[in-house]
């Protein structure tokens, strides 16, 4: 019952205000892309993807160097994907995105480093014979 | 249970999966069995299978999936009760020399399900339901941001419970404690399901958790009333924020680190096994790396719920409020630099061991600011010793206790003694009961006549909360002293004459807890009984300060006619003051809302399915299962009509018949109870 007509969108949206479906009003919120800004993402994303299968496959960098290379082009893609496909930008109206993007980069980052830290004080203390240099 | 052929029918699954030749668990089977037989029979009887369905299964409506989550609560409460009073009457009986009744191996089940049940399937669910019920209404809001999620996640989290419960009966549950560490929890050392019950519980119900955090974070940032800003926002909403910012950030850690636990079992990988380049300890860090963050996830709803008990009873502004909400804050980001206290003993070294055992005493501060708080805001107020109040001021003292044992283990030379000794379960049960579990039981008596519209017997509520005062005390203060003299935690029997006795005054402590969960049963059946004594006509029974009481109790199910418009933290109290309160508006409007959806109960069902596929290796189920959940979620989304307008001509019926009741009462007359 009540099917409103799609001309009511506005009606709607300012009845239910934020109280049902926030994000379904369009108004101020984060743009939801538009066809040729997701074409663009999926090609760096592939492009970013294909890098490090041609590095593994054709040798072409020495190891040392194909790891940080592969971690590198990772990060790129992180941030590919966060504009293009979950519509991250600066504008006021994404404070709440960037905060928990934020808090997100915070706890990622503690998480990592605190691993690392961690688990090599830890093979250092209880397995030096596997750590390089080790006896 | 090793090394069964598996067919294609039924993968692992033989008759013998079924422990036949248990006596206690076919008991306690078959005592689960007529429960449910007698439920579903009554049901049947009194013919409510249709508003079973139609009211509750299929509902959207925040309040009553909150009550849902609380009722599964309180069930497994009962199961991972029952699992403490095996524990203790097993190692007061088998402390002088004898074997006691429980075997090893189901001894091992047993600790590992009363961890796991208490944390993810009685504490989360009660937490979780809390948080349900009360934050939209204290921010003036209709409904979750996404009603249709918020049933979809309870769902998950009924299903992992079912499978825990299913572990029962059909196979065994994990032996490995409730964390399954590696190697241990590796195929090599546990080759039977049991962990694989445990990880596929984990990983449904986890699901549900991670949901339900983003519709709630969703919903206060988005949804509050017109003028509630975020420093206006009731502290019950602040904590309930910070908490599902901990799950949204740490419950995938789990997931990740417990599917890395699978593929090492299901597809021969070497995540955290002892050969072949795992490493067990990695397994560790990361499970913590969660677990740290989960106790918060746990205590800072409840430390929002004693904030409200205290001001409400005390008739006073919450003392210090803004501190309050930064402490809150700080605890939220703290919780993750402090995880690698849980193994100092690992061997990190001196200086790792140091930064963690300071930021663990650092994360007291904040808490120590909160504890300060309250004392002054009942200092100088008019304190009314409800039962909520005693639930608080139990939980004062008591989690004072906890937290200072728990800064004395944060000390790592003390903790190398400590580690995995009945210290520690002495002190986190000190932290998660005397915090938490009290928490919940205010929180329980504080909001039940806003839920369902009259008030829980006071009498019996203290009975309960007594019986699980003293009862605490008695169960564990001689853990800790066990703990000092050297027992570690999960011992199936000890021969030692002078341990004996600490282990029977716990017994005696568990079972005064036991009374307390009786007294707890009682108090809402009497309470039901004698509804109409208790009911509460104003909507408004504690004299309340924040939103939720602005509304009849129950709420009708928009819960406000009008969205309030807020100016200060104390917003109801504020609109009382101005005599702005319940007054009937001259004129309606239409309210937006959502219409109630099966697909939720049925993808929890369809999740059971698949786990119980999974840890059972019917592949074919499997697939079945996934693919009909993959389908019906599609299918869903496809669904447009899951809105609706409710008439003005229905909300002044509603609201009528409520101002109806309040002009009664005001008269003095006997409440009208036309319902």
């Amino acid at each position: 019952m009540n099917v409103e007509a799609p001309g009511s969108r506005s009606a709607r949206a300012r009845i239910s205000g934020a109280a049902i479906h926030p994000g379904h009003g369009h108004h101020g919120e984060a743009s939801h892309g538009s066809v040729r800004s997701y074409l663009t993402g999926f090609a760096l994303s592939v492009v970013l993807t294909a890098i490090p299968f041609v590095l593994v496959m054709t040798h072409a960098l020495p190891a040392q160097s194909v790891v940080p290379t592969i971690i590198g082009l990772g990060l790129v893609q992180i941030i590919v994907h966060l504009i293009y496909f979950l519509h991250m930008n600066g504008s006021s109206s994404q404070v709440w995105n960037n905060a928990a993007f934020v808090f997100t980069l915070v706890v990622v980052g503690i998480l990592v480093c605190g691993s690392l830290w961690i688990m090599y004080h830890l093979n250092v203390n209880m397995m030096p014979g596997m750590m390089p240099g080790g006896q | 249970m090793s090394a069964v052929p598996e067919s294609f029918l039924f993968g692992k699954l033989t008759l013998d999966a079924v422990p036949w030749h248990e006596p206690i668990i076919m008991t306690a089977v078959a005592g689960m069995v007529l429960a449910a037989v007698t439920v579903l029979g009554l049901v049947t009887y009194f013919r409510l299978w249709k508003t079973l369905w139609n009211e509750w299964l299929t509902t959207v409506d925040h309040k009553r999936i909150g009550v849902m989550y609380i009722i599964l609560a309180m069930v497994m409460l009962l199961r991972g009760f029952a699992d403490a009073l095996m524990m203790r009457t097993q190692q007061a009986l088998a402390s002088t020399g004898g074997p006691g009744y429980l075997p090893p191996q189901h001894f091992d089940q047993i600790f590992t399900a009363h961890g796991v049940i208490m944390i993810f399937f009685m504490a989360m669910p009660f937490v979780v339901g809390l948080m349900n019920i009360v934050m939209p209404l204290q921010i003036g809001a209709r409904d979750v941001a996404f009603p249709y999620l918020n049933s979809v996640s309870f769902w998950l989290t009924v299903a992992g419970a079912v499978l825990v419960n299913i572990s029962l009966a059909v196979g065994e549950f994990a032996h490995t404690g409730w964390l399954a560490y590696p190697p241990l929890s590796e195929l090599h050392y546990s080759s039977g399901v049991g962990v694989d019950y445990y990880i596929w519980a984990l990983q449904i119900s986890g699901l549900g958790t991670l949901l339900s955090g983003v519709n709630l974070i969703t919903t206060i940032l988005t949804m509050r009333a017109p003028g509630m800003t975020m420093m206006r926002m009731p502290i019950f909403t602040w904590t309930t924020l910070c908490a599902n910012m901990l799950i949204v950030a740490a419950f995938p850690i789990l997931t990740v680190t417990l599917a890395m636990l699978g593929l090492d079992r299901y597809l021969g990988m070497h995540f955290f096994t002892n050969s072949d380049g795992g490493n067990a300890m990695m397994y560790v860090n990361l499970i913590w790396a969660w677990g740290h963050p989960e106790v918060y996830i746990l205590i800072l709803p409840a430390f929002g719920i004693y904030s409200e008990v205290i001001s409400t009873f005390s008739s006073k502004r919450l003392f210090g409020y803004t501190s309050m909400v930064y402490a809150t804050v700080c605890i939220t980001v703290l919780s993750f630099v402090v995880w690698l206290h849980h193994f100092f003993t690992m061997g990190s070294g001196a200086n790792v061991n140091a930064f963690f055992g300071i930021t663990t005493m650092v994360i007291s501060i904040p808490t120590g600011v909160k504890i300060f708080n309250w004392l002054f805001t009942m200092y100088r107020g008019r304190v009314r010793l409800e039962v909520p109040v005693l639930w608080t001021l139990g939980f004062i003292v008591t989690f004072v206790i906890g937290g200072m044992t728990g800064v004395l283990m944060a000390v790592p030379p003390a903790d190398f003694v400590l580690h995995n000794s009945l210290f520690l379960i002495a002190h986190f049960h000190n932290a998660i009961i005397g915090g938490v579990v009290f928490g919940c039981m205010a929180g329980l008596n504080y909001w039940f006549p806003k839920a369902f519209g009259f008030k829980l017997d006071p009498r019996l509520g203290k009975v309960s909360f007594w019986c699980w005062l003293v009862g605490f005390y008695i169960a564990f203060m001689p853990l800790y002293a066990l703990g000092l003299m050297g027992m570690t935690r999960r011992l199936d029997h000890v021969n030692n004459p002078v341990w004996h006795v600490y282990l029977v005054v716990a017994m005696v402590g568990a079972v005064l807890i036991f009374c307390g969960i009786i007294a707890q049963i009682a108090q809402i059946v009497v309470s039901i009984i004698n509804r109409d004594q208790l009911r509460d006509v104003t909507g408004d029974p504690w004299d309340g300060r924040t939103l939720e009481w602005a509304t009849s109790s129950p709420p009708p199910f928009y819960n406000f006619a009008r969205i309030p418009h807020v100016e200060s933290v104390d917003a109801f109290w504020e609109m009382k003051r101005a005599g702005r309160a319940s007054a009937p508006l001259p004129s309606y409007q239409r309210i937006h809302m959502p219409r109630n959806t099966g697909t939720g109960v049925i993808l929890g069902g369809l999740s059971v399915v698949l786990g119980f596929a999974l840890v059972w290796h019917i592949w074919w189920l499997a697939a079945l299962g996934f693919t009909a959940m993959v389908a019906l979620a599609i299918i869903h989304s496809f669904d447009e009509d899951r809105d609706y307008y409710v008439p003005p001509s229905e909300v002044a019926r509603i609201e009528g018949s409520y101002f109806e009741q309040l002009t009664a009462e005001n008269q003095n007359e006997r409440p009208s109870l036309a319902a």
